[in-house]
């Protein structure tokens, strides 16, 4: 099952990959839109900087026992 | 104008919300809980744009029915989720929960509809005053307490927004509700006042503090109306302010960093609110004919998806009795709750701005106006700002809630089931709004303020949005279990501050005040009692005078230790005799004298 969605995945990254040279953006407004594959980098870098900085900024700081606010 | 015309649709709820308690058939009054909506609606498709329900209050005009597309628009999807709510609550028995909604959904109506500041500002208490009950008949010490920070904070926020309109009718003489020159001080308290509504940073930590605690039911009205007006008011009166821009930017991303570490189910979602909101609050800020459209589109798409989400994860509450993560993942909930995933995956879609679901229309409405505007930076954030949201609400919660990988430790929760079936159709309702609006989105582009000139479905537009959520849906996979691991934690928000005053507050008064207090409680009791004392034994009083006359040292406490003995000072009773005697004998005399 897992390995059947992993090849499902692989193949829609690959479908939107290239369907991002056929359908290049029209009206782009800034240069990063003129690149036909910008949102697959940007999907998976976004992604994975928001889960790391946000771990590494909850565990180091922000995150505390659930108890914080009823201890003395 | 018809009867159902002749009031302002606020007030058909308030009314409503009066009658109900007195309806003591239990199916009249669910009839007439969902009966109110109903009337509402037919009120709102007979107003035309104009000013209606003026009146006079000290010699200045108010008026409780400014009606324009923009306002109508709010008005429209206000209506249609009290009605979706009301389904979803309709099983409720207490009725003061549903009389708490209707006040509450009133006078969002009556902040919306409001062309002055004064009946502006006596809705948006009311608006605060019944929505903390929502949270209140959870009946938990922590929605006791989250409720009470809850109020605080928004009274505060109402005190604010008083202070500005005082100021603003002192200097200009007119309560009337129009755009504000954001140079004068009272437009600055205003939007502080508005701000806190819109759970800016840092102004927003009640909002993810007291959603989660609400009652199942409550938070799906909470989670459209606080917001959602406060967007309204300030497209209203702060279109095209700069700080909204970046704000409403920074807001977006905000939300989404905290639900990456956040796992009660309900919480997480709070937070994409916040995430959401700044959306609005961006496009709001940008000013553009586009971007107030955006921001007005993706409130009333918001309110929809929004609440199939907190009716999703209110149903798994409801029947599991568990609101966190950790208590759910890894028990195969999506066997027993099929219905739900699927309705919950509706607006989990919509929220995450997949093509066919409505938060694809409005939300990339909003992006395109960073765009046309021409600010790459703005434009950059909200787009990472779509990548955490299918994270976090798509992809995160519900993993997290309906599979997980199993490890045999956990129970299958045996008690989990569909919820009722009006949660469902709640759900169900929303849902279809969802994809209808989606999938025909010229339906809520003919309601919007401005003539609308933007295409969502562009073979780019669906190419580059499907590019960003597969490849986010990648970097999850990868992630997986970084994301998931943990244990159950808190995160400290900017509600870290007034809690900590609230605490140092408490010491103060426990400790160096109580202190205080004491020292000068002893000191009045010593005296107190030595004056007890003394009224008991007066004469002492005389004696100490005498004593120290006669230059002797008389101490006072040890004349008042001997006991009290009214013999001591008793008078022999032939003194008396002897004196009326001698008066009588005077009496006479001068009688005699006088008579003479």
């Amino acid at each position: 099952m897992i390995i059947k969605l992993r090849y499902a995945l692989w193949i829609s990254i690959a479908s939107t990959f290239i369907l991002g040279f056929f359908f290049p953006n029209q009206h782009p407004h800034f240069w990063w839109q003129k690149l036909p594959v910008f949102d697959v980098f940007f999907g998976f870098f976004g992604c994975i900087l928001i889960i790391v900085f946000a771990k590494w900024v909850g565990h180091n700081w922000l995150m505390k026992d659930r108890d914080y606010y009823d201890r003395n | 104008m018809t009867v159902i015309n002749s009031m302002p649709p606020a007030f058909i709820y308030i009314l409503g919300a009066l009658i109900l308690p007195v309806v003591r058939i239990r199916r009249v009054q669910q009839a007439l809980a969902l009966l109110i909506p109903v009337i509402a609606m037919v009120s709102l498709l007979q107003l035309q744009p104009g000013i209606y329900w003026t009146g006079k209050f000290l010699g200045y005009d108010l008026v409780f029915g400014r009606v324009d597309k923009l306002s109508l628009l709010f008005a429209y999807v206000f209506v249609i989720i009290s009605f979706i709510g009301m389904v979803y609550a309709i099983h409720i028995r207490e009725t003061g929960q549903h009389v708490a909604a209707y006040l509450y959904v009133g006078s969002t109506l009556g902040v919306v509809f409001a062309g002055d500041l004064f009946s502006l500002f006596v809705f948006w208490e009311i608006m605060a005053a019944s929505s903390v009950f929502l949270i209140w008949y959870n009946k938990t010490k922590t929605s006791l307490d989250a409720g009470f920070r809850y109020a605080m904070v928004h009274l505060l926020g109402g005190a604010i927004l008083l202070a500005g309109i005082v100021m603003q009718t002192a200097t200009t003489g007119s309560i009337a509700f129009n755009p504000f020159d954001l140079h004068t001080t009272a437009a600055k308290f205003i939007l502080v006042g508005f701000l806190i509504n819109a759970a800016v940073p840092p102004l927003h930590a009640w909002l993810p503090d007291a959603y989660p605690e609400g009652t199942i039911t409550g938070s799906v009205f909470m989670t459209a109306f606080t917001t959602k007006s406060a967007v309204y008011v300030l497209a209203r009166s702060f279109a095209g302010t700069e700080m909204l821009v970046w704000l409403g930017a920074i807001m977006a991303l905000y939300g989404v960093f905290y639900a990456v570490l956040e796992k009660d189910i309900r919480r997480l979602l709070a937070y994409h609110i916040v995430s959401q909101v700044g959306y609005m609050v961006c496009g709001v800020g940008l000013g553009t004919e586009m971007a107030i459209n955006g921001a007005t589109a993706h409130a009333f798409c918001h309110i929809l998806y929004k609440a199939v989400l907190f009716m999703g994860m209110g149903a798994i509450i409801h029947v599991t009795g568990r609101r966190n993560i950790f208590d759910l993942k890894g028990r195969n909930l999506y066997r027993k709750m099929p219905i739900t995933l699927i309705l919950y995956m509706v607006g989990a879609f919509s929220i995450s701005a997949v093509p066919l679901f409505n938060g694809f229309i409005s939300k990339t409405m909003v992006v395109a106006a960073a765009g046309y505007d021409h600010r790459p930076v703005i434009e950059l954030l909200l787009h990472l700002a779509s990548v955490g949201t299918f994270l976090s609400v798509g992809l995160k919660l519900p993993w997290g809630a309906w599979f997980g990988k199993p490890t045999g430790q956990e129970d299958d929760i045996p008690e989990a089931k569909e919820p009722p079936i009006n949660m469902l159709l709640a759900m169900g309702i929303g849902s279809f709004l969802c994809i209808l609006t989606g999938i025909y989105p010229k339906l809520l582009y003919d309601l919007l303020p401005h003539p609308v000139h933007f295409h969502p479905y562009t073979p780019s537009h669906v190419v580059a949005s499907l590019q960003l959520l597969i490849l986010t849906l990648a970097g999850f996979w990868l992630y997986l279990d970084k994301l998931m691991a943990g244990k159950p934690a808190i995160t400290l928000d900017t509600d870290w501050f007034y809690r900590q005053f609230g605490r140092a507050v408490l010491l103060f008064c426990l400790y160096p005040l109580n202190r205080f207090r004491l020292l000068i409680q002893l000191a009045f009791a010593e005296k107190t009692k030595t004056v007890c004392r003394l009224s008991k034994n007066p004469y002492i009083l005389l004696e100490m005078i005498w004593a120290s006359l006669q230059g002797k040292n008389a101490v006072l406490e040890t004349l008042l230790q001997r006991a009290y003995n009214e013999n001591a000072y008793r008078i022999p009773i032939g003194i008396g005799v002897c004196a009326s005697l001698i008066f009588l004998f005077l009496y006479a005399l001068v009688y005699m004298r006088v008579a003479g």
